[in-house]
């Protein structure tokens, strides 16, 4: 057997994990209960093992995952900052995780005090007049503000404005929300300093621009200086102005999209907020948008009034629901422990101390590792193998041997616009000892790519499996145990 | 780095070969070696009709998707099917994976691509 077998493979038939106790009433049949054409023919196929085989089966799986609790995880755009522990109490308290979605607002006061509260702070936070809790991650914010935007444009009785521009830095969620929400795709080029290229974006200006999703700062880390000068071109040619606040860790406290002329914001709170992000998520990715824009968000919206906290439906111009219920609950009751437990100022360095960080690493690397775009930066930056890739040695090499040294890789091969891309964010919940060993190991990669690029390109050497065929795992997708193997 | 000279390039990294008023569309040795592995190609419909410089598929390697956008504007007549199946094809032999085949509405566009000199100068510039 494998050394990591499935469950499936542990299984042995008959074998149980607990056993339920007398039934106190009376029992009767399922096909009694239950219409014949809802019943299934087969039983399913679940693995049967005991209790203590399950146990040992799933934390020997979490035994050989890598987080945040275990180390490092410097995944540029991801915010992979460490979550305090206090987010979870406050989420386990009973008043949170025992009520029901369904219950009368009268008996779940405190849980829509909570929601309201939330938003409002978000709406502080970013300068926005109004936010929907309502979508599970960012790209579900993305297209519920596109959403908004083309129920905008067609309530002015524009509905020629088909296109979004996006720039070439932009995060791939971009184009791919503006293409199903409907809209043509226009991509606009980044200028010599990163930023968004003012005479491209004039260019495809017009009637038939809905709007520009614009990350700031962007995909490199940097800031667009320019943005007053792109809010205005966006908005004297009549299109609404989008931001995509993933990199929102960067800001806090400090500039405020509202202020930057942004008309629509989303969030991610499992990046900026510190909920858990990944496999252990769920997410969530409120928006918050503009005075003018508030009638076409999606209902309900919490509201107060004499005192009482209640859902508004009453929204004619709404978009409609985008989420069951009221989002992902949760992760907003953590958001709310985690604005609570930093105050204003805490938030504020926050971003100060992310900044300050990438900036410590970025300037302690440049001299090993090409950095395309050398100024300032903010909570993130981007190196280029390309001086490694001259010894054959590519960013992706870079990335395997980090797991070596138990740390997660930076992000590659992105922002699109860097060859051998690899996308740094420390995060502010970084120690300097933890940045200093990841500048010495990052150090030591590019001399062993040097001295001995082939350690480097048969990488990773020291985690639970080897160097991964990534092609075999992407043309032959087998994403399901199959029974008759 | 392969570059033929019996082809025409785009500054998309696509090449193009021209047999009388139709032509082959695929992507130049520069462009799968910068992608990678090459994992998926998605294919236009026969009979599409496309302008210069729209996107008509994408390739997808372990890196990245990217658009595939066509030098030249005309009707679709044929797709390769083979890199359905075989998608690596492109990385093994990127001169012979033609992608799509097309008629040609606008031969003079033809005059607006690189020959083999140009590209491997333009090739040179991106890095």
């Amino acid at each position: 057997m494998r050394d990591n077998p499935l469950i499936f493979e542990l299984s042995v038939p008959g074998r149980v994990g607990h056993s339920l106790s007398e039934c106190d009433v009376p029992s009767k049949c399922i096909e009694d209960l239950i219409p014949d054409e809802y019943l299934r023919k087969d039983l399913p196929k679940l693995p049967e093992v005991s209790e203590v085989d399950a146990v040992r089966h799933f934390i020997g799986l979490s035994r050989l995952n890598h987080g945040v609790d275990n180390g490092f995880y410097p995944l540029g755009s991801c915010t992979m900052k460490y979550n305090p522990k206090i987010n979870e109490d406050v989420a386990a308290l009973e008043g949170f995780s025992s009520v029901h979605p369904y219950q009368p607002e009268e008996t779940v006061q405190g849980c829509l005090e909570l929601l309201y509260k939330t938003g409002e702070f978000l709406s502080e936070i970013t300068g926005m007049a109004k936010m929907s809790l309502q979508p599970a991650a960012g790209a579900h914010g993305e297209l519920t503000g596109l959403m908004i935007i083309k129920a905008y444009h067609a309530y002015k009785g524009e509905t020629g404005r088909k296109k979004i521009i996006v720039p070439d830095s932009a995060h791939g969620t971009n184009p791919a929300s503006a293409a199903f929400a409907g809209f043509e795709v226009i991509q606009i080029k980044s200028n010599e300093k990163g930023g968004v290229d003012l005479e491209d974006l004039k260019s495809v200006m017009g009637n038939d621009v809905a709007g520009l999703m614009l990350t700031n700062p962007n995909t490199l880390g940097l800031f667009d200086e320019h943005i007053k000068e792109i809010a205005d071109i966006v908005h004297n040619a009549g299109g609404l102005l989008y931001y995509d606040g993933a990199n929102a860790n960067a800001i806090l406290g400090i500039a405020r999209p509202g202020d930057m002329g942004f008309d629509i914001v989303h969030l991610n709170l499992h990046k900026t907020f510190s909920t858990p992000h990944g496999g252990g998520g769920p997410g969530a990715g409120p928006i918050g948008v503009v005075e003018k824009l508030v009638p076409f968000l999606p209902y309900p919206i919490v509201e107060l009034k004499d005192g009482k906290y209640y859902l508004n439906y009453d929204l004619p111009l709404s978009i409609g629901r985008v989420k069951s219920f009221y989002g992902n609950f949760s992760v907003i009751v953590k958001t709310y422990a985690y604005i609570l437990s930093m105050g204003s100022e805490g938030l504020r360095k926050v971003s100060e101390n992310a900044v300050l960080n990438a900036n410590y690493v970025m300037n302690k690397l440049k001299e090993y590792y090409e950095l395309p775009f050398d100024q300032k930066c903010m909570h993130e930056f981007v190196l280029s193998a390309q001086k490694q890739k001259e010894a054959g040695v590519s960013a992706i090499d870079i990335a395997k041997r980090l797991l070596d040294y138990g740390i997660h890789p930076p992000t590659v091969y992105f922002p699109l616009i860097v060859k051998e891309a690899l996308m740094i964010e420390p995060t502010e919940t970084e120690s300097k000892e933890t940045l200093d060993e990841f500048i010495d190991i990052m150090i030591s990669i590019a001399k062993e790519a040097e001295s001995n690029p082939d350690t480097i390109k048969s990488a990773p050497h020291n985690t639970p499996v080897t160097r991964l065929d990534e092609v075999k795992a992407a043309r032959n997708l087998i994403l399901r145990y199959d029974f008759r193997l | 780095m392969i570059i033929k000279d019996d082809l025409k390039y785009s500054n998309e990294h696509e090449w193009v070969k021209v047999t009388g008023n139709k032509a082959y569309i695929g992507i130049t040795d520069y462009a799968q070696n910068a992608l990678g592995d090459i994992v998926f190609v998605e294919l236009p419909e026969v009979g599409t009709e496309i302008s210069a410089g729209d996107a008509f598929g994408v390739v997808e390697s372990v890196k990245a998707a990217s658009d595939i956008y066509s030098p030249v504007s005309g009707t679709i007549t044929k797709v390769n099917e083979e890199l359905i199946d075989s998608p690596e094809i492109i990385n093994e032999d990127p001169y012979g994976a033609w992608i799509i085949e097309i008629e040609l509405t606008d031969p003079s566009e033809l005059d607006e691509l690189m020959d083999d000199k140009e590209y491997e100068d333009f090739c040179l510039k991106e890095g």
